[in-house]
């Protein structure tokens, strides 16, 4: 007890004899300790891990035995290129986000512009009410939708079968396939870009839609020349934000079509997930860096479209 | 504006905002309202049809005979309790972490100038974007050399630190606004880091906590690859976990009882989200987006 109230007045004197500014920063360092163990040890390293596990050939097997491990180079990358199935999931990918992001964007804007501009009553109901899907469970939203997209008993095929038409089995389908699962995600990000174009929205100046109307600009003049440029900045996030969440799609083809009919909708994250259940952990992390490489690429591209012009 | 200008001089139009142009956007706006709040309808309203009407063509709109049968399968026949817990106890713990570990880093980035500062702050900005199927086999890995797979702790840690750079940056951004004096005031009377962390920057940030507790309580809640990477038996499974592998295992064309899965997963979401949604708006504005 006495040693050790002893050694707290030590230390305590030795606190109160420091530098304020050394006293500082030693304090901002024991705010920020905690967080950056957990960070290194959960975040950071395992983003350069996974980068060295991708030049290995480390199997689940090896997690017992690591001198079992070896260091191939390239090898897994260059296998990539060799693998069909990864390929396809490319593929599928692009497709996917090519068609999800515009989808949400577009549909978003003109919701987004209506509650703007037109509806003043009832706007926060709208607002909530588009807003839903975002905050729920991709998994619960993913069976949902193969309920209501069911052939025979689902809820779009017995409306279509009400007015004569006879819908596909959507999901088996390997044309509707993946159309299906793009509308759903594109249902479900819409309420996010909504919220994020509302403020983008709010922020453009009343002032200068009115000089614009007083230059004789039409709707759809002001539009053009107005909303969107000015929007821009806040369209880039909100579709780097939407690209980085469903480029990396697994739910979806997980819970209604497990990647088929014929891999039309593997993803590359379901891919990577069934590599990593295979127990090739070098190989599915070459994967998920091949998945980075295009998250930053599909960026890039976004940011050359969107950026502010000139 | 518009309805306020009518309130005031007490236009004919203000009594029928209903007209022409205006009636059809709410027409559309109603239209797409049934298209996005609709399957949710659909989801409760077939987690109460018995398992023979719910194959009936054409469907039923409302349960012709409603049931309790199908949350009695999940909750009794099935492990749903467990499952439910396990979510609960994950999400709670990852949030309880989260507020603990972004306030303070977010406070020291925010309010003390010392060595490092901006590189730390670019570091945890840098990884804002960082995929979790970049970071998972090495998560893995690591959860499994310390003997955590199938743990709780093993199920909490990757979702923290995954969770970890937005409730930073949310925090570091809301308490950079609290006003210099008050602090630099404390610091003349003597008081500590410590002290003035507690006493003062943490309960001036409680709207910025609260939108964190939300957005980390739902984001865990919701995700679904760390659970299913980590949890190698039922009874740690979350619900999301669960309903995913029962909806593409046996009973994978039972509809009654997916349903009912879904109705646990979504509707405490649904009510949460509704009665605190304005936590949720100030969440997207104060992570700088205007």
């Amino acid at each position: 007890m006495a040693v050790g109230m002893l050694a707290a007045r030590r230390g305590a004197a030795w606190w109160a004899g420091l530098r304020p500014r050394t006293r500082r920063g030693l304090a901002a360092w024991g705010f920020a300790l905690p967080f950056l163990i957990v960070f290194a040890a959960f975040l950071g390293g395992p983003v350069l891990a996974a980068l060295g596990m991708s030049f290995t050939d480390l199997r689940s097997t090896d997690l017992r035995d690591p001198l079992g491990v070896n260091i191939i180079g390239f090898d897994n990358y260059l296998r990539l290129f060799g693998d069909e199935v990864f390929g396809q999931a490319l593929v599928n990918t692009g497709v996917f986000v090519l068609g999800s992001v515009p989808l949400t964007v577009v549909s978003a804007l003109a919701v987004a512009l209506a509650l703007n501009r037109g509806v003043t009553r009832l706007r926060t109901f709208f607002r909530v009410g588009y807003y839903l899907p975002v905050v729920t469970s991709i998994v619960a939203v993913a069976v949902v939708w193969r309920f209501l997209l069911e052939p025979d008993t689902g809820l779009v095929n017995s409306v279509l079968r009400s007015v004569g038409i006879e819908g596909p089995h959507w999901l088996d389908d390997p044309a509707f396939a993946m159309p299906s699962i793009i509308v759903m995600t594109a249902w479900r990000g819409m309420g996010f870009m909504m919220v994020v174009f509302l403020a983008g929205l709010q922020a453009i100046p009343r002032t200068v839609y009115e000089a614009a109307e007083v230059d004789g600009a039409g709707r759809w003049q002001r539009f053009r020349h107005i909303t969107l440029p000015l929007l821009r900045p806040t369209m880039l996030f909100a579709v780097v934000v939407t690209t980085i969440g469903q480029v990396q799609f697994v739910e979806e083809p997980f819970v209604m079509t497990r990647g088929g009919p014929l891999n039309q909708t593997l993803s590359v994250s379901m891919d990577v997930y069934n590599q990593f259940g295979f127990g090739n952990y070098g190989y599915a992390s070459a994967m998920s860096y091949a998945l980075f490489v295009v998250i930053v690429a599909l960026t890039v591209v976004w940011f050359r479209l969107l950026r502010s012009a000139r | 504006m518009t309805p306020i200008v009518g309130a005031v001089t007490g236009s004919p139009s203000s009594r029928r905002p209903f007209r022409g142009a205006r009636g059809w956007l709410y027409a559309v706006l109603s239209l797409g309202l049934v298209g996005f709040a609709g399957p949710f309808v659909w989801m409760v309203a077939s987690a109460f049809k018995p398992e023979t009407e719910l194959r009936r063509v054409p469907p039923t709109w409302l349960p012709d005979s409603v049931t309790l049968d199908n949350f009695r399968a999940i909750f009794v026949d099935l492990d749903f309790p467990t499952y439910f817990t396990n979510s609960v106890i994950v999400a709670a713990g990852v949030t309880l972490g989260n507020l603990a570990l972004c306030s303070m880093l977010g406070y020291a980035l925010a309010k003390i100038d010392f060595p490092g500062r901006r590189l730390l702050f670019a570091l945890v900005v840098g990884t804002l974007m960082v995929p979790s199927m970049v970071t998972f086999v090495p998560q893995f890995v690591l959860v499994s050399q310390f003997g955590l797979v199938n743990t709780y702790p093993g199920l909490v840690l990757p979702l923290l630190a995954l969770a970890g750079p937005l409730g930073v940056f949310l925090m570091r951004q809301y308490m950079s606004e609290l006003p210099d004096e008050l602090i630099d005031a404390a610091r003349i009377d003597g008081a500590g880091e410590i002290r003035i962390f507690l006493r003062i920057v943490l309960p001036l940030s409680r709207p910025a906590l609260a939108t964190l507790t939300i957005v980390t309580f739902l984001g865990t809640w919701n995700n679904f690859l760390i659970p299913l990477v980590m949890a190698q038996t039922e009874d740690k499974y979350t619900m999301p976990v669960a309903l995913a592998l029962y909806s593409v295992g046996q009973n994978s064309t039972q509809f009654g009882l997916l349903m009912a899965g879904a109705v646990v997963v979504v509707v405490p979401v649904l009510v949460l989200f509704v009665a605190l949604q304005r936590y949720f708006v100030q969440g997207i504005a104060m992570t700088g987006i205007k």
